[in-house]
């Protein structure tokens, strides 16, 4: 027996737990639920004025959250893989263990600190609790890019006279943009489909996109559920082409 | 030194921002009062309801736990077992077919959990399979597995190629050549992995919920969501959430040592 057959049994695996599934988001999206093709429940994400608010509402949101979690978190990263500061990798794993606890409850516990403290929820909670959510998946990239830089080039700028801050801009921050560029993607796109977080943060005032394709399947209306999906697919089909190239190596996998 | 100063001040503030939520709730689990911030005296009277499962609530709590910890067990199981074959069943392919297992295998990491969870919902409609324990733990097995993959793949391209053809031509069946020098190898990998499973189907609800169909199945994410539903954070939720946060804490920082002492041994 061949030693590649042993991929066998997983192939089979996701072609009936991956591909197939995605195949009927689109065959989902496109019937009427009587067996008719339809174009409807695509064209209603960009009538309905609920859904395609709800849909930039989210895109602002993720943009705004993905912004302050660079600023936060890429001087986080640069400080803990810098020698000088930090010579512990406990340190740093303090940094990322919150993502390995559950985000409903760490959600749920954020919730409860506005409420203690008589802020009302609204937007800016959103996007604190949001930022207190994502901020360790953006830190972890760009820390791991960080770390496994070769600090030679630094030196090497500097030694042929450039200033901290100009081997900073044009050797460092070049270089750990791939982490960069994965932190986005593991805090942008979640940000965008959230539905649970949302909901407890602001008492269900702001309603992201996750949560519009949730209470479409809770009204039983699949199709449109399956349309807005579909939506959201296209949509991380066309960032990963975008993202591919500089994506080439591995920077953000979670590999421990 | 004053850059110095500054920096480890910085890193302390994140560090304070991060776990201010969860301090606040380990604080509060040691008094009795239901509403946050509301300091009633030292009592372990939430944890004692906790465990001896008195009340109504306290039971569905435990319960939820049990079954998260039952299907997160069982689904990284699943997960690590497929996992290491397909690793070195892709490790072994050439040409088109490994780039194309190696992509489709990246799909689960990329789709946002509520995807992953609409498809699988979709699927099992499709198939007409009855919706509860097993199809949660399948969509589990789906989003865990190629984390196991990208774990258990670098372990195979460190490894010497030529060890376990050593093996059988040494006379081992395949059986053990794999058991005695393959998997000793990947250990390590199949590890992290087993590991990164168990904990992200911990974390997961998104794919739970949709996945859960209507019999009633709770894990604890889909019971707070419940709670949060209707407004409030369950006492007994608070030793709860403190006792898993410790957890997770000391398995993070003992893994995380055990590993750098490996690294200084290299």
């Amino acid at each position: 027996m061949k030693r590649s057959s042993w991929a066998i049994p997983y192939s089979i695996f996701l072609m009936l737990f991956v591909v197939l599934p995605l195949v009927l988001v689109a065959v989902y999206a496109f019937s009427d639920g009587h067996g008719g093709v339809t174009i409807s429940n695509l064209t209603t994400f960009f009538t309905d004025p609920k859904i395609i608010g709800s849909f930039l509402v989210s895109l602002e949101v993720a943009l705004e959250n993905t912004l302050i979690c660079i600023l936060i978190g890429y001087p986080v990263a640069y400080i803990l893989a810098d020698k000088k500061y930090n010579k512990s990798a406990t340190t740093a794993m303090l940094f990322i263990a919150p993502m390995a606890i559950n985000a409903l409850m760490r959600t749920m516990a954020t919730a409860e600190i506005f409420n203690m403290a008589g802020i009302p929820l609204g937007k800016g909670t959103l996007i604190f609790g949001m930022v207190y959510d994502y901020l360790p998946f953006m830190i972890f990239p760009i820390y791991n890019v960080l770390d496994k830089m070769d600090k030679s080039y630094v030196e090497a700028a500097q030694d042929l006279g450039a200033s901290p801050m100009t081997a900073f801009r044009k050797v460092t921050l070049p270089l750990s943009l791939p982490g960069v560029l994965s932190g986005a993607m593991m805090v942008f796109m979640p940000t965008v489909s959230t539905f649970a977080v949302s909901e407890i943060l602001t008492n269900n005032r702001i309603m992201l996109f996750g949560s519009v394709i949730n209470e479409q399947f809770n009204n039983l209306m699949w199709n449109q559920g399956a349309a807005l999906s579909f939506v959201m697919l296209i949509i991380i089909g066309i960032t990963m082409f975008v993202g591919n190239d500089s994506k080439e190596e591995d920077a953000g996998g979670l590999v421990l | 030194m004053m850059k110095k100063i500054f920096a480890r001040a910085y890193l302390a503030f994140v560090l304070f921002l991060l776990y201010a939520p969860i301090m606040f709730i380990a604080v509060f689990s040691f008094t009795k009062a239901k509403s946050l911030g509301n300091w009633t005296g030292f009592t372990t009277d939430l944890y004692k309801s906790l465990f001896s499962g008195a009340s109504a609530e306290s039971q569905n709590i435990l319960s939820a736990l049990g079954t998260t910890l039952l299907i997160a067990l069982v689904a990284s199981v699943i997960a690590t077992f497929l996992g290491t074959l397909a690793a070195i069943g892709i490790y072994y392919m050439r040409g088109k077919k490994k780039a194309a297992l190696q992509f489709l295998n990246n799909i689960p990491m990329l789709n946002p959990d509520i995807i992953t969870g609409v498809s699988l919902f979709l699927l099992f409609v499709f198939l007409h399979i009855s919706q509860g324990l097993v199809t949660v733990i399948l969509a589990h097995v789906t989003f865990c597995t190629p984390y196991v993959v990208l774990n258990v793949m670098p372990k195979l391209t460190q490894m010497n190629p030529n060890i376990y053809e050593a093996a059988l031509d040494l006379g081992a069946t395949p059986r053990q050549a794999l058991s005695k020098v393959l998997v000793p190898q990947l250990l390590p990998g199949m590890f992290s992995g087993f590991v990164l499973s168990f904990v992200m189907s911990l974390d997961d609800f998104a794919v739970t919920f949709f996945t859960r169909g209507s019999g009633g199945l709770e894990t604890l994410s889909t019971f707070i969501y419940a709670d949060a539903r209707k407004g409030g954070l369950t006492p007994e939720l608070k030793p709860l959430m403190t006792i898993i946060f410790l957890v997770i804490l000391i398995v993070l920082i003992i893994m995380n040592i055990r590993s750098s002492n490996k690294n200084k041994h290299l």
